[in-house]
């Protein structure tokens, strides 16, 4: 009787590690906390501002979506502000789905090389090249496609040189280590025994590569893709230097033009704080992080699916 | 008991002793001439001089590491790219361990099923038709057909005929297994080999598959790495065992699980080994 009693004391004692540990859980309670609050309040922040050009300022959503003309300091005919973003969105859309289109085969080529036909090299040059690559701020990005391939564009197109074809180029430089280290992981993550299955079959190393490993890392590399296109959807500075700013339709690829990124990053600092102008441009703010959303939600979905199949 | 017993010394003065089944009048399928394995500067397997007897099951036994599954691998070039295979290996009077042969032809012949059933995240039907479709087989009615006949030889076939277009991934351990017999017989290879194929089954898998294996061995000449003495005992013809990369003892599965020749192979199927 005795000693259940002390068993019990013992057992029901609040030991140093029992409180160490709801400490713990306190601590990053709180901090999952903190983050939450952040991310609320900048969706709430962007959101509410953003919202404000349809309701406080009366610009329809579709003017907005479908207009051609972004000039917020002028009225039109019928004393409706200018702010057309669609130059902007087709913009953005254009330079990413060409700079992921071409920067695709590129980084899947070398994810293959480095990881299926020679591994050794790969791990030893290509490998470090490309996290390199990664870390390399955009600045310098922007300034090198200023000097050199904005020049090149023009000497070989005519025009100015900036526009839709340059911010392709520098982003497709710029995504090009992010999308191929991503799908070297995805390579890496195919089992050994599916390679050894294929080959054991009698598959060439290259039937191997193309009919089992790109098809079983296929949810991996859709994610690295998008993952790039993310990238360069929200990239500012870069392009900001290589495209031009007009906000017009882009006419040609090597017509200067913008994107969303490009028109905030120009326009902000210009503009007074809750007049049309600041609202238009917190408007395209929103369509950015709405944007990302949409591309998280994609990588989530590939990624779900991947595991379904798998 | 066999007539011809050759017993021989080498360098580590080790007791041994191998059958040659030619001496036993077996036709010989596939043979192994000083077949030495290196990964990279350490030499795993030091010498495997065997004879595979056609339409027959041999086990290799041995305890762990002792270089069965790098001699096993050797046999269809699976360790083309990871170690260096030095000897001869006899394939129906060619030897096959020559820069000239095309690995990809020859792996049709000589098939292999893993340890851990590896199907493809694809379809049943896919799983089957991919070494055929490589090959440059298009017609539906032929696949049908051959995806058919490999389901049936592996004993899978009356458990999945509903069900060709789901997932192989979701077939239970045993059954995945027989899919990659299945995916391995359907190329129509002349010799199959398993190594420990129903490591990773439960009893009753195993012994589904011991009977499968059974049934192919008048089809195929069936090579299997084992360390299952009684599934050894009761599915092969010969046996091969191994020890710290040397075949020690080779003979027919009764005379080396009865009365083995040398002290080491005895201690091992005794499981006094250590
Ligand atoms: N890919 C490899 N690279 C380097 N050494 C290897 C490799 N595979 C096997 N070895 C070595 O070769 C020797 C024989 O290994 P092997 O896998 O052939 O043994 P095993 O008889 O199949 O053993 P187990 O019964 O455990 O499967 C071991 O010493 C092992 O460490
Ligand atoms: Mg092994």
């Amino acid at each position: 009787m005795k000693s259940t009693q002390q068993l019990e004391r013992q057992l029901k004692r609040h030991s140093k590690a029992a409180r160490l540990e709801s400490w713990g859980r306190f601590i990053s309670f709180s901090a999952l906390l903190l983050i939450v609050a952040v991310v609320v309040g900048i969706i709430g922040f962007v959101a509410s501002k953003g919202i404000a050009t349809f309701a406080t300022n009366h610009v329809s959503l579709w003017d907005f979506l479908t207009e051609k003309t972004w000039n917020p300091n002028i009225k039109d005919a019928h004393g409706n502000p200018e702010v057309g973003a669609l130059p902007m969105i087709v913009g953005s859309f254009l330079i990413t789905i060409l700079s992921a289109i071409v920067a695709t085969p590129f980084a899947i080529g070398t994810a293959v090389f480095m990881n299926e036909i020679s591994p050794n090299r790969g791990a030893k040059i290509l490998q470090p090249v490309t996290e390199l690559l990664v870390g390399i701020p955009s600045v310098v990005y922007g300034f090198i496609g200023l000097s050199v391939v904005v020049p090149v564009t023009r000497a070989v197109f005519g025009g100015s040189g900036f526009g839709i074809l340059s911010g392709t180029c520098v982003l497709f430089v710029m995504i090009l280590p992010t999308v191929t280290s991503m799908s070297t992981d995805a390579l890496k993550a195919v089992p050994r025994y599916y390679r050894e299955a294929s080959l054991a079959l009698g598959a060439t190393q290259w039937q191997t590569i193309y009919k089992v490993v790109l098809r079983a890392a296929t949810p991996g590399l859709m994610t690295a893709v998008v993952f790039g296109m993310a990238r360069a959807f929200g990239e500012a500075l870069a392009v900001q230097m290589v495209i031009g700013n007009a906000a017009l339709m882009p006419s040609s690829l090597v017509a200067p033009a913008s994107t969303l990124t490009s028109v905030l990053t120009t326009g902000i600092g210009n503009t007074v704080m809750g007049s049309l102008q600041n609202n238009a441009l917190w408007s395209l703010a929103l369509v950015l992080l709405l944007m990302s959303l949409v591309f998280n939600l994609i990588i989530r979905l590939i990624g779900r699916k991947g595991r379904m199949q798998a | 008991m066999l007539t011809s017993n050759d017993v021989r010394d080498d360098e580590a003065m080790q007791e041994r002793h191998v059958t040659q089944l030619t001496d036993v009048g077996e036709d010989i399928i596939l043979s192994t001439h000083d077949l030495h394995v290196f990964y990279g500067q350490h030499e795993a397997l030091f010498e495997g001089d065997l004879q595979f007897a056609n339409h027959k099951i041999t086990a290799l036994i041995g305890p762990s590491g002792s270089g069965k599954s790098t001699f096993l691998r050797s046999l269809n070039r699976m360790n083309d790219r990871i170690a260096t295979v030095t000897g001869q290996i006899m394939y129906r009077g060619v030897d096959v361990n020559q820069p000239a042969i095309d690995v990809y032809e020859m792996r049709r012949r000589v098939g292999m099923v893993f340890q851990r059933p590896n199907p493809f995240a694809k379809s049943i039907y896919d799983n089957i038709a991919f070494a055929l479709q490589l090959r440059g087989v298009t017609d539906r009615h032929q696949l049908d057909e051959i995806v058919e006949t490999s389901l049936r030889q592996a004993a899978l076939w009356d458990q999945v005929k509903d069900e060709l277009n789901k997932s192989a991934l979701a077939l239970s351990g045993g059954q995945a297994q027989r899919l990659c017999i299945a995916r391995a017989i359907a190329v129509k290879p002349d010799i199959l080999l398993l190594d420990e194929p129903a490591s990773a089954l439960d009893p009753v898998s195993t012994s589904q598959l011991e009977d499968t294996l059974l049934d192919l061995k008048q089809k195929y000449t069936i090579i299997i790495v084992t360390h299952n003495m009684q599934q050894a005992a009761r599915i092969s013809d010969y046996t091969a065992f191994f020890n710290a990369g040397r075949v020690l003892e080779y003979d027919t599965t009764s005379q080396i699980f009865t009365n083995p020749q040398v002290k080491i192979t005895s201690d091992y199927v005794s499981g006094n080994f250590g």
